[in-house]
């Protein structure tokens, strides 16, 4: 399923081919109206290449099948085509095992595996939660909900006037009650990459446990578990070129295995008795019932993909749309970005004078350009910033320096209208 | 259709010089309409002496559809009775909506400048939070939100 031309391309040179990896993308060639796609909403969801597309097909003409299950030729292809997925994750992130990846339906999906696994069981009344004021809300709620059943409290690191962590205020926060931390990897609403290699360190000086909210960093990054040293990392695969209804969990195997299940069912048992049921071992335990097995394989033909381009292009490229993009809205009286970390990914969330964002988002559209308004699923950063909502370019590897122009000009456009 | 119709030079102005903008000393009637989805927050106050509405005022945060509609809400509704004013009411949200057949008869008149916004499902809460708040106004409720379990409006769940 690799793309050999794109992965000579990226072995010879560190820059990537824009124009030949647009190629592999059917929907860039929509037009909206009569103006041709602009898609600058990847932070909520990235396209798919034809390859995944094909896997897809391929699968599911050819090899579909319940998994785990029975002795029969295709069971057993599509098992093991579902496992070589995990097996493809695990490589993506440099998990020490495979079993070490647990198939969910997302990152939401993840983080709440864990609070109801390892929080419900670990976490006591008057324990301290610490989260950040970047965490999409998906990384909050879950953690409220256990604090209000358990008793316990969210300490919340805030950020300065750029949307940079305060990392002194969260060493402050720790003490001898913290027993958790929920850290995004990069801020979806800012593109704020934090140091989470170093806030885990000093966490793990405290002895405390680190989920990684990695949805925005895994399709843009190199990531490595075991360099970071995190005890969990979450994502999904829509937001890397992959299904919808499919992500990842890593988590230390020692931490998976000392915690409960979250759903009960098939699959995720080794006996079944009315007596007792003995759970199976990691990774099915967490994964009861039928998973998503056409999406799960879809998510490793993604990855495939992402490595025939390459992480390090990926970010070499965006860094570049984004430093292209940032200098081009500066020169755009009366626009303001939002988020000017020092480290950031292909984010360019901004508001304009007078002018509200859902109004900016609404005549874009009708340039065909398509991104994201509104609080982004992180209201406590629109609080931090004092603004309602913002606009949101977000970018990826098959954008083109001429598409940030269109979007310059189309936000020209919108405040000629309201002029 | 063209979504830019919507920014018609009518809704331009009225968000740019919204008529009846600001706030009443004494109101007999009030209240606010949220949409948290997009942070709009509206403020609607309205005086109502022998069954009319002698005065009516808007202030608050939102977009210019919202702003637009507001507006122009308030210079049709006012000097009617709140019977009238729940007529308007109803006959917006159904035409908001795409329930409307608009060669019909109805009281909507310039108001129909809104229509375009049948075709933007993201948009209709925009358009729709003045008259779901001055329909709240008028049955005193204190507040409503968009997203909340009783939106008289029943739009489409949003985001989170």
């Amino acid at each position: 399923m690799i793309n050999a031309d794109v992965a000579m391309t990226s072995e010879a040179d560190t820059t990537i081919n824009v124009e030949k990896i647009r190629t592999d993308f059917p929907i860039l060639k929509l037009n909206v109206g009569d103006k041709p796609l602009i898609y600058l909403d990847n932070a909520a969801s990235c396209q798919m290449p034809q390859q995944v597309i094909d896997r897809l097909v391929h699968y599911q003409t050819t090899q579909h099948a319940n998994i785990n299950r029975a002795v029969h030729y295709l069971s057993e292809v599509a098992t093991m085509e579902y496992e070589k997925a995990r097996h493809r994750v695990q490589q993506f992130v440099n998990a020490r095992e495979d079993r070490e990846i647990i198939f969910t339906s997302g990152t939401t999906d993840s983080i709440n595996l864990v609070m109801q696994g390892y929080g419900r069981k670990f976490i006591k009344a008057g324990d301290e939660i610490i989260l950040t004021t970047l965490e999409h809300h998906s990384n909050i709620v879950p953690w409220q909900m256990l604090a209000e059943e358990k008793g316990a409290v969210i300490r919340v690191v805030p950020i300065n006037d750029a949307g940079e962590l305060d990392i002194e205020a969260y060493e402050k926060l720790f003490n001898d009650r913290t027993k958790f931390v929920g850290l995004i990897h990069v801020s979806n609403a800012l593109g704020t990459i934090n140091p989470v290699k170093s806030m885990i360190a000093f966490a793990h000086q405290h002895g405390v446990p680190v989920l990684i909210d990695g949805a925005q960093a895994a399709p843009h990054m190199a990531v490595d578990v075991q360099d970071l040293d995190c005890d969990f990392y979450v994502f999904s695969a829509h937001k890397l070129c992959g299904p919808t209804g499919i992500g990842m969990l890593y988590g230390k195997s020692s931490l998976l295995e000392s915690m409960e299940p979250f759903k009960g069912g098939g699959d995720m048992i080794a006996s079944v008795t009315f007596e007792k049921t003995t759970y199976a071992a990691i990774p099915h335990k967490f994964e009861a019932g039928t998973p998503p097995i056409a999406a799960a394989i879809g998510f490793g033909a993604a990855i495939d993909y992402l490595c025939s381009v390459g992480m390090e292009q990926i970010a070499a490229y965006e860094l570049e749309l984004l430093h292209y993009a940032t200098e081009s809205i500066q020169g755009i009286k009366g626009a303001r970005i939002i988020g000017t970390a020092a480290h950031k990914t292909a984010v360019l969330s901004f508001v304009l004078d007078g002018i509200h964002p859902h109004d900016i988002g609404t005549i874009l559209n009708e340039d065909g350009i398509a991104v994201r308004t509104g609080h982004h699923c992180a209201q406590p950063v629109m609080e931090r910033f004092k603004v309602p909502a913002t606009s949101r370019a977000s970018f990826a590897f098959y954008n083109t320096k001429s598409e940030v122009d269109a979007l310059m000009a189309g936000i020209r456009n919108v405040q000629k209208i309201f002029l | 259709m063209n979504t830019k119709s919507l920014y018609q030079e009518v809704i331009l102005d009225h968000n740019r010089k919204p008529r009846n903008y600001g706030k009443l000393e004494h109101p007999s009637h009030h209240a606010v309409g949220h949409n948290p989805l997009c942070g709009d927050r509206l403020d609607i106050a309205l005086q109502i002496e022998n069954n009319q509405i002698d005065q009516i005022a808007f202030h608050g945060e939102s977009c210019a559809i919202c702003k637009a509609s507001a507006s122009m809400m308030t210079a049709a509704v006012k000097g009617k009775s709140p019977t009238d004013a729940e007529i308007l009411i109803n006959e917006f949200r159904e035409m908001a909506t795409g329930k409307l057949d608009l060669n019909n008869p109805n009281h909507l008149g310039r108001l129909t400048v809104f229509s375009g916004i049948r075709d933007l499902p993201t948009r209709v809460k925009c358009a729709i939070l003045p008259w779901h708040t001055l329909h709240a106004a008028l049955n005193a409720v204190s507040s409503v939100s968009t997203e909340s379990d009783n939106d008289p409006m029943h739009a489409a769940p949003g985001s989170g």
